[in-house]
């Protein structure tokens, strides 16, 4: 007998929205308040995880159409890349550059390099979780 | 590089040639290419006899490792002159006996003319070398060399044996030496024996000086087959009969000889060398003369006969060197017995090479080499017959051939103990003429029991007949060096003997006139004696036989052998087997006692306990309710009877430490302690899930062992966590990251900062550690042998 997991379903629809800010908060916060890319990158995988409890995994795949594991290259890429992209300004491996930079749509924004790392962090750490869950779950 | 050089280099070279003439030239027999080598050596060592008997010696050099002292330095002198003159000399008697020995239609020829060329040119660079490493490498070649030799027919399990044997017992010498040349280097400075000898006065009481002795001579007794390490020689008897003649009788025997020869002038001067170079000689001439006699196969007879006959020069160079050692003494009565020694090196190769050919023969004539199975030989094969009385009387040392003369020189050699002021010395002439008889007997046996007495055709697999001419004429040329040195030993005297005495004990004049009768003195009536009792103890063989049979055979040697390495692989498979138990609770008891045992050692051997409350934070009340959660939570885990209650209780412990992480104001930690413990504790709930059904739920079970341990690693890390708080060496440097996080990083989470950019490079490498994990879990459940289908319980 199938039951109806409407109440969990419906509650989902609505607090996955407020974890993913949450991390997202979390995740741009890092460099100021406690936060980060790996709290972030592990409360966005939470969200994804509510979203397995709730409907099944094929229907997760359909809605989030990623290869965890592209996703864990990709933030190793974003690590690597930021680091090695000190060495052009003839400054050793991992200098991070920051300051205020003027953007078109935003206006004056204070941006920094380390940023760019942590999102790598962000992405191979949700990238791991959900990689790791995909496969011990989508294992018989 | 010098001809003298190539001369060494050059059977290797040939060596590399020789499977092309095998494979190419099918038509002729392969050693007529390696012949012309060993004879054109000869030849040119020969030419060499006119400076060394001037008392020059050529020294050549050729930079090799100058660095470590380590160059190709080539010496010849008088007594490296006369060990390269034996081996080419009867290194190309023997490869001309080995064309008509062994056949080309049947034996792999290519490889056995490969070995013998490495062991030729291993053998010279051994009599050659000044460089002691050089030496070295050169005296493991010729060790395994003979040790491919001995395996030549390598699908004989016997063949397989000796030659096992022979390998562990010289290379087990062979290391020893090693030793005693790096000790010489460690005195000296130098591995060049010309130099040490130079400084061998300087070196005698050095402490090292004792062990090098012990080490060289462990060396030089392992090879020359010394009591007890000849038990090798008698198995090497599986190789092939040229073999036996060249490496088992003429040559690489001798290198232990000459080894000591050419350290005399090091070490002669220490007591010890003389006596136990005199000891061990005599044990050997003795114990080898005494267990030939008992032998019924006949090269058997000839590799304990060699034993014997090398531990008679080794004890005549043992009494030889009591004149270094003995400065009161008149030195001409002890040089005599280096003479000796020297001169029956020569004989012993002459006779020993021949009866080996001899024997040789039979064999292939015949197909049996048991005396049991010969006799009456005589009228088939009268050549060889002529042959084996020469050498038989030779090694007998009978007149007039040219062991009779080394056998009255090492009857003088002996008698001159006598001289020394010492209890037991008669002792020493006793037993060796008690060996000469024995030699006697066995010389008798070989050539009486093979070549007369009754024909014996229906124990034989062919007929015997005459060999063909191709392999009589080894033999024959050496039986008439046999004679021609009996007759005419002198003209052997100032050429080679002179110069290699002199290389021998430097600084003693040696005039050598060796004529063949000297008067009626004690060592002919030594002589006399020998043969009067040796035929009658030959006639009487059959009633004194039962002697042998007294011996019991578990004191034997060769048992002993067998048996130590039976228990040496027993016994490291004991060890083993009661450590390596295959148990991973077993390989974790071992690491963490020897953690308790190293940390513990350090931490009360260096005296570095240490405890202090200053610096000590205030306790509070959160702190012991937190901590009491968690000991409890601990100690319950181990009482737990079902696994999921020690999983709940896991995951307590963590959520309690990330309440920690709050109390001590990390909120980071704090934030990833409390995700990770619950990723984490879903992931145990997964694999207790996926657990066999079959499994009792028993609480763990207490083992004592376990308990002290667990309870040993608690307490000594403890201790030194104490230790190291209460210790504290200099201040830390987050002052540093407190001061510049906003200044250099534009942030003001210094955690956050400190991971992405002070110490970018460490979060760098831990994702990747996430990665692979990641990757291996994805690789560990996706490519499984079944395609990712299930595995049943087994």
């Amino acid at each position: 007998m199938k039951t109806s997991d409407l109440i969990l379903q419906t509650a989902t629809k609505l607090i996955l929205f407020l974890i993913v800010l949450f991390s997202v908060y979390i995740f741009f916060a890092g460099h100021y308040t406690p936060g980060g890319g790996f709290v972030g990158g592990l409360l966005t995988s939470g969200a994804i995880l509510l979203l397995l409890l709730a409907f099944d995994m094929k229907t997760v795949q359909t809605i989030l159409p990623f290869n965890y594991l592209y996703m864990v290259a990709l933030g190793l890429l974003f690590a690597i890349g930021t680091g090695a992209g000190a060495l052009l300004f003839n400054t050793p491996f991992l200098t991070h550059a920051f300051g205020d930079i003027h953007v078109p749509v935003l206006g004056e924004l204070h941006l920094h390099t380390a940023t760019l790392f942590d999102l790598g962090v962000y992405l191979v750490v949700v990238g791991v979780t959900m990689s790791i869950i995909q496969t011990i779950g989508g294992d018989e | 590089m010098s001809l003298l050089h190539l001369a060494i280099i050059a059977p290797f070279i040939i060596a590399i040639f020789v499977p092309f003439f095998y494979k190419y030239i099918k038509g002729v027999h392969t050693g007529w290419f390696v012949l012309p080598l060993p004879i054109l050596l000869f030849v040119y060592f020969i030419s060499f006899i006119s400076s060394t008997s001037n008392k020059q010696t050529i020294t050549e050099s050729f930079s090799w490792i100058s660095s470590l002292g380590i160059d190709f330095t080539v010496k010849v002198d008088g007594l490296g002159l006369l060990f390269a003159l034996l081996i080419t000399g009867i290194g190309s008697l023997v490869v001309l006996y080995s064309i008509y020995y062994l056949s080309k239609n049947t034996e792999k020829l290519n490889t056995f003319y490969v070995y013998l060329l490495l062991f030729m040119g291993a053998m010279l660079g051994v009599v050659l070398s000044d460089n002691l490493i050089v030496l070295y490498a050169f005296w493991e070649l010729t060790s395994f060399s003979s040790f491919l030799l001995i395996g030549y027919w390598y699908d004989r399990e016997k063949s397989r044996y000796g030659a096992q044997k022979s390998m562990i017992i010289t290379v087990l010498g062979g290391l020893a030496m090693l030793g005693g040349i790096i000790l010489l280097y460690l005195m000296t400075g130098t591995f060049s024996i010309t130099e040490i000898i130079a400084q061998s006065d300087a070196i005698i009481n050095h402490p090292l000086f004792v062990p090098a002795l012990l080490c060289i001579l462990l060396g030089a007794f392992t090879k020359s087959a010394q009591f007890p390490f000849h038990i090798w020689l008698p198995d090497a008897m599986e190789a092939p009969t040229p073999v036996s003649a060249y490496l088992h009788s003429a040559t690489m025997v001798k290198a232990g000889i000459y080894l000591v020869a050419r350290m005399s002038p090091v070490f002669a001067e220490h007591a010890l060398w003389v006596w136990l170079i005199a000891g061990f000689g005599l044990v050997t001439l003795f114990w080898g003369s005494f267990s030939a006699v008992k032998q019924t196969d006949l090269k058997s007879i000839l590799a304990f006969s060699t034993v014997s006959q090398l531990g008679l020069i080794m004890s005549l160079l043992g009494i030889g060197a009591a004149a270094l050692h003995f400065d009161e003494l008149n030195p001409a009565i002890f040089t005599v017995a280096t003479t000796a020694a020297v001169f029956h090196l020569i004989n012993h190769a002459t006779f020993k090479g021949s009866l080996f050919m001899v024997v040789g023969i039979v064999d292939h004539e015949t197909g049996t080499r048991d005396i049991r199975k010969l006799g009456g030989l005589m009228n088939f094969m009268p050549i060889t017959f002529t042959i084996a009385i020469i050498g038989a009387f030779s090694m007998a040392g009978l007149p007039p051939f040219n062991g009779f003369l080394s056998k009255e020189m090492f009857f003088t050699g002996m008698l001159s103990v006598l001289e020394m002021d010492f209890n037991w010395g008669i002792l020493i002439p006793i037993i060796a003429w008690i060996a000469s008889v024995f030699t006697f007997i066995y010389s008798m046996i070989l050539v009486f029991k093979t070549f007369t007495g009754k024909y014996q055709p229906e124990k034989l697999e062919k007929k015997p007949h005459e060999a063909p001419i191709g392999m009589l004429i080894s033999p024959i040329i050496l039986a008439s060096l046999v004679i021609i040195f009996g007759f005419f030993p002198n003209i052997l005297s100032s050429s080679v003997l002179v110069p290699a005495l002199e290389t021998i004990m430097p600084g003693f004049s040696f005039d050598v006139k060796i004529s063949f009768w000297h008067g009626v003195n004690e060592e002919l009536l030594m002589t006399i004696g020998v043969i009067l009792v040796g035929v009658i103890l030959y006639f009487t063989l059959s009633k004194w036989r039962g002697v042998y049979g007294l011996f019991p055979e578990k004191l034997a040697l060769n048992r002993f052998y067998d048996n130590s390495l039976d228990w040496m692989q027993k016994g490291s498979y004991g060890i083993t087997n009661a450590y390596m138990t295959g148990s991973i609770r077993n390989y974790l008891a071992y690491m963490f006692t020897f953690i308790i045992i190293i940390l513990a050692a350090t931490l009360f051997g260096k005296d570095a306990f240490a405890f202090s409350t200053e610096n000590v934070a205030q306790i509070e009340f959160f702190e012991v309710l937190l901590s009491l959660i968690i000991a409890i939570a601990s100690i319950a885990i181990l009482f737990t009877k079902s696994r999921i209650t020690s999983i709940i209780l896991t995951g307590t412990i963590g959520y309690i430490v990330s309440l920690f992480f709050v109390i001590f104001r990390a909120p980071d930690l704090a934030l990833t302690q409390l995700v990770i413990e619950t990723i984490s504790v879903s992931l145990f709930l997964l694999c207790f899930y996926h657990l066999p059904k079959k499994l009792t739920e028993d609480p763990l079970s207490f083992k004592v062992r376990n308990a002290i341990i667990s309870v040993g690693v608690g307490a000594v890390v403890t201790l030194i966590a104490l230790s190291a708080h209460s210790n504290k060496l200099f201040d830390s440097i987050s002052q540093y990251y407190i001061e510049n996080t906003y200044t250099e990083a534009a942030g003001k989470n210094m955690v956050n900062v400190i991971l992405v950019d002070f110490r970018g490079f460490d979060t760098m490498f831990e994702i990747a550690v996430l990665g692979i994990a990641a990757l291996g879990i994805f690789s560990l459940i996706k490519l499984r042998k079944n395609g990712g289908k299930k595995v049943e319980d087994k």
